[in-house]
């Protein structure tokens, strides 16, 4: 045992912890490895530092991850680039290691120390790695291994490019499904490097393999090679190797293979480009879009927009659209929604005529739809539609769904409408909102539940935005603040949460004028919760009046509150006369 | 692996089973702690390993001795049949709390500990994996050997460093900095020391690394993953499938599908629940992945019927893609019909070909290929059936009794009362049917008779149906004890190996 100077105690003990009992103060030390790594200087580091890590693997899981992550950073503290193979041992080990999430952050700083070291070094010390992970005896370093290959690539020799193009070819039919998933995912970022000469044969016959693997959790990630490795491709090379696999994959017995080429779409469009799109993946995602599986429905619906952008209006409207006319009345409606949030976007893509003649009767029977979330996903997109053929085709059926949805039973259906109110109101414009809009907004603010009323509050203050305080004193203020007289106190208070929320938008004449009075008279109320909420809604309005109007009223207000009975009352008052006093000192 | 080759060279001979090991074995006049009465017994892939979970929320883990020298990598030994001359032999390796009592409070209900199944999940490194159950959660364990630290040479004298604060004791995480302010240094938040302490670029040389001894090393188990909150019913089954990632969990109306990986959410794939529970018919008893289809599970209803599903087919697998079904015997309905028809836990054969199932009075052994009947009933129970109705009584007519087949797919076991349990040759023409004793002399009960196979009248298929004439035990006047059952036992994966557990006490036979 030694003892060291002082100023290095923190630093002594920071080391020291690397080995303590208690794992938090284990991870905290190897979170600061870096420090440790410069107290010890860069050949200490080098020749002490890493070998320790390298031998001391036999930790926990969590502090495996932060080394690995560490680990990543770490070629300036061992001297450069010259010297990161150094760092290249206790990755390895920790590519090994059981916990998933362990090994994927070796592998990743592995990646990032690999794609700075010097070519030569590559070759020295990275490529005997990947091929030691690569022959690894237990699957994990193998799956580690899979992850590597794309950063020694390009650096290898000719010789050991075939060998590693051979090694990854056994890794995607090695006996355990998990080596399998890990090349298969990784086999497009693998691809992106070998030379096109060997991408149509080898690579293309490892992907072929894998599309064609027993495992179905194996073949969903080849559906993802498809997209990675068809934009690498030339196109001719594509229609021939790639597009046979989506077509095939989109017939796969497994449903969830089908879910994956629908979600994967637009992704697998663009590898193949747009005319053999028109031409073999229009059927293809018309069987999706009519799949026995309601999953693989949902994914296929979610994708109709994106889809007909790719194709021409006369082939949107000749294949999809009688596609998506039986979506609209699917069975599931989860269906009938990922539809709804989508199909909006459809009237720009097809353009005016055909919005109105093909897609309104669909819009308008989902916004007739029994489920509430179909016509929420209608009303949410308004905007996509208002610009191709305005809103008055749509206003007449509008009014009545957005009535129904005002007052669902459900309270996260009522809140999820309030959010969509400003837009309606912009979108529909002032006439319109006031005829038939501005009762449901008066409506929510005595609605049973707190968050609604919570959410009605804040409405009127984007209202208030959106259509200027003029229209607001005429359509809102009034009746708003009519309510403040409503026997319920939890009502009142809401009353004073929208004057708060008002007030900055309405400027501080109509607050002086209008809404500070109200405040004021709110204070003689019996509930001591209004009275301390009077006395935090002062406090928020005193920055809008003027230095005059706080003295005269908000000031003998709260020195009235600050002598109440109640201890709540008084604490807010003073609160809140601080606050006025603080302002003063700073003017 | 299983079958077809065997039948030119005719039924293999009966195996003479012997008396290996006993674990936890019972002296005379001690009684049974309830909390250790074993609830599951389960061999991994390699057979080295075997686990047992008991009522009391344990698992307890044995390995195999007699293979342990043997060399070469693991491929290697993933590859060959372990050809050792010696019977296999277990020692005891660790144990640990699986599961704690608990209680749901929204529902009010206590949640017991017993372990209900236990599942090895895939090895990695040197590092074991299992999955084990209790009527609700489904924990995952890695059990893997930690060395023993021994750190000498630190920069800071430990006891000195008790003395002056609070560094051995402390165990929050903020405890660093308590450190830094004991140690002489209080001036300095702990932040600054990344930023200003400039060290000198060689480093300073007085500062070195803890040098860590180790020779020891001691079996350490962790709960990885818990995963909750999932099953409104009891859990039955848990099963892992053979892509390695994703198991299902089964209780009696629904199969939920998990990732290893993750804990926080399952997907329902299978739903029997009606609408109205009034309409409740039946219920789910077991469910088990197919060996090497990963599309493929089935699962055993309370009504007698096997479902083989087809996970590829759709998101919610109401519909079965294939259902195993005896054919109702005319005349032949009673009160217990039903009940005794209700089975109590199916396996799948190795290659997945055949799966055998357990109800109250046969062991059947069906082929995936015909869902007509079942290609071989073995009569356990036979001699039962005159009692059945002190048995309903005494609700010993709902005990779920377990089966397993050999690694070599040619003989089936299962459990009975008074502590036997039976061995079925089921190659067809085999007469093989063994009544042991979980005790050190199994054979002592042996009945003496040759057991005939007598024919089904439909012997159109190789239907074989036996054992009914033995055990002689009740003909003999002996009462049987339906208090001691033996419920759990597992066949060794690749040998002739039995583990059975007896109460408390773990019988290992070999033959």
């Amino acid at each position: 045992m030694s003892m060291v100077d002082e100023p290095l105690y923190p630093i002594a003990v920071l080391i020291d912890e690397l080995k303590n009992d208690d794992i938090q103060l284990r991870l905290n030390s190897i979170r600061r490895l870096s420090t440790i790594a410069r107290a010890l200087g860069e050949e200490r580091t080098r020749k002490e530092l890493i070998p320790f890590l390298s031998e001391n693997n036999d930790d926990d899981d969590e502090v495996l991850l932060a080394m690995a992550e560490e680990l990543g950073v770490f070629i300036p503290y061992v001297g450069g680039v010259e010297h990161a193979n150094v760092l290249l041992p206790p990755l390895e080990t920790l590519c090994i290691v059981e916990e998933t999430c362990v090994r994927d952050k070796a592998v990743e700083s592995l990646c990032r120390i690999g794609s700075q070291m010097r070519e030569s070094d590559l070759v020295d010390h990275f490529i005997p790695l990947v091929k030691r992970l690569a022959a690894g005896e237990w699957f994990t370093a193998r799956v580690s291994a899979c992850g590597l290959f794309h950063i020694v690539y390009p650096s290898a020799p000719d010789m050991l490019k075939t060998e590693l193009r051979s090694i990854y070819n056994q890794l995607c039919q090695d006996d355990m499904p998990m080596v399998r998933r890990s090349a298969a995912s990784n086999l497009g970022k693998f691809a992106a490097t070998v030379e096109y000469a060997h991408l149509k044969t080898d690579i293309i016959s490892i992907f072929e393999d894998l599309t064609q693997d027993d495992q179905d959790s194996v073949r969903l990630l080849a559906v993802e090679g498809c997209a990675a490795l068809g934009k690498l491709l030339e196109a001719q090379d594509c229609v021939q190797h790639i597009l046979p696999v989506i077509v095939n994959f989109s017939q796969d017995k497994s449903w969830r293979v089908r879910y994956m080429v629908a979600n994967q779409l637009y992704e697998l469009c663009e590898a193949v480009g747009p005319e053999p799109t028109r031409t073999d993946l229009v059927p293809a995602y018309v069987r999706l879009l009519r799949d026995n599986e309601a999953e693989v429905r949902i994914a296929a619906a979610g994708k109709v927009t994106k889809f007909c952008r790719i194709l021409n209006p006369e082939l949107s409207i000749q294949n999809i659209l009688p596609c998506v006319k039986e979506l609209s009345s699917d069975s599931s409606q989860h269906v009938r929604s990922a539809l709804a949030s989508v199909i909006m976007g459809m009237a720009p893509v097809l353009g005016k005529d055909a919005t109105i003649e093909q897609l309104l009767p669909i819009f308008l029977s989902l916004l007739k739809d029994e489920f509430p979330d179909v016509r929420l996903n209608i009303i949410s997109k308004l905007d996509q539609v208002n610009q191709v053929i305005g809103i008055d085709l749509l206003s007449q059926s509008l009014l009545p769904a957005i009535v129904e949805l005002a007052e669902d039973r459900h309270w996260r259906v009522r809140l999820a409408i309030i959010e969509y109110i400003p837009l309606l109101a912009s979108q529909l414009g002032v006439g319109f909102f006031d005829d038939k809009l501005g009762s449901l907004c008066m409506q929510w603010l005595q609605d049973k539940v707190y968050s609604i009323r919570d959410a009605a509050a804040n409405n009127l203050k984007r209202l208030a935005e959106e259509f200027g305080p003029d229209w607001a004193m005429q359509h809102i203020i009034p009746q708003t603040l009519e309510m403040i007289n409503n026997p319920h106190y939890l009502y009142r208070m809401t009353i004073l949460r929208a004057i708060s929320l008002l007030a900055p938008v309405l400027g501080p004449d109509i607050t002086c004028s209008k809404l500070l009075p109200v405040v004021v008279n709110a204070s003689k109320d019996r509930v001591p919760n209004i009275k301390f909420n009077v006395a935090k809604v002062l406090q928020s309005l005193m920055p809008i009046v003027d230095q005059s109007t706080v003295e005269k009223m908000i000031r003998p207000c709260l020195v009235e509150l600050s002598e109440d009975p109640d201890v709540d009352v008084r604490f807010f008052a003073n609160q809140a006369l601080q606050a006025i006093d603080q302002v003063m000192m700073t003017s | 692996m299983n079958g077809g080759d065997e039948v030119v060279a005719g039924p293999p001979q009966p195996l003479e089973w012997k008396f290996s090991q006993v674990f936890g074995e019972r002296t005379a006049g001690e009684e049974i702690q309830e909390v250790d009465i074993i609830s599951a017994i389960e061999f991994d892939k390699t057979g080295d390993h075997l686990a047992t979970g008991d009522r009391g929320g344990r698992v307890v883990l044995f390995e195999r001795t007699d293979t342990k020298d043997v060399g070469g990598s693991r491929r290697d030994l993933e590859r060959i049949d372990h050809a050792v001359s010696r019977h296999p032999e277990f020692r005891y390796k660790t144990e640990f709390q699986s599961h704690e009592p608990e209680f749901d409070y929204l529902k009010s209900l206590e949640i017991e500990e017993k372990i209900n199944k236990i599942r090895w999940c895939q090895t990695a490194n040197s590092a074991l994996f299992l999955l084990s159950t209790n009527d609700k959660t489904i924990k995952f364990w890695k059990v893997q050997e930690k060395k023993i630290k021994k750190i000498s040479e630190m920069n800071v004298d430990p006891s000195k460093a008790v003395t002056n604060g609070t560094i051995a004791s402390s165990s929050s995480s903020n405890s660093h900095r308590t450190c830094l302010a004991n140690g002489g240094s209080p001036e300095r938040s702990p932040n600054s020391l990344s930023i200003d302490f400039s060290f000198p670029p060689g480093g300073i040389p007085s500062l070195h690394l803890p040098v860590v001894n180790s020779h020891e090393t001691s079996l350490v188990a962790r709960c990885r993953r818990v995963y909750a909150h999932a099953h409104d019913y009891h859990i039955n089954s848990i099963s892992n499938n053979s892509d390695g990632e994703t198991f299902i969990s089964a209780d009696d109306l629904r199969v939920n599908l998990w990732n290893l990986e993750i804990s926080n959410q399952s997907f329902n794939i299978i739903d029997v629940k009606p609408a109205n529970m009034e309409d409740l018919t039946e219920v789910i008893t077991s469910a088990e992945f197919h060996p090497t289809h990963c599309n493929l599970l089935a699962y055993s209803s309370s009504k007698g019927c096997i479902r083989l599903i087809d996970l590829r087919q759709s998101a919610l697998l109401d519909s079965h893609a294939k259902i195993y079904e005896e054919p109702e015997q005319p005349g032949s309905k009673s009160f217990f019909t039903e009940i005794i028809a209700s089975i109590s836990d199916i396996k799948f054969g190795r290659d997945g070909r055949y799966i055998l199932s357990r109800d109250y009075m046969t062991l059947k052994l069906w082929d995936i290929n015909m869902d007509s009947g079942p290609v071989a009933t073995f009569q356990v129970h036979e001699y039962l059936r005159p009692k059945l109705c002190d048995l309903y009584e005494n609700d010993s007519i709902f005990d779920k009794f377990e089966c397993c087949l050999s690694g070599d797919g040619l003989r089936v076991a299962t459990g009975s009362y008074s502590n036997l349990f039976r061995v079925f040759g089921c190659v067809p023409g085999s007469t093989e049917a063994t009544t042991l004793e979980a005790s050190k002399n199994p054979m002592r009960k042996q009945v003496q008779t040759p057991s005939r196979p007598s024919r089904s009248l439909s012997s159109i298929t190789r239907v074989v149906r036996r054992g009914a004439e033995a055990p002689a035990v009740d003909a003999n006047g002996n009462s049987f004890d339906s208090t001691m059952k033996l419920l759990h036992l597992a066949w060794h994966p690749s040998e002739n190996s039995i583990a059975c557990a007896a109460a408390n006490s773990l019988y290992m036979y070999y033959a």
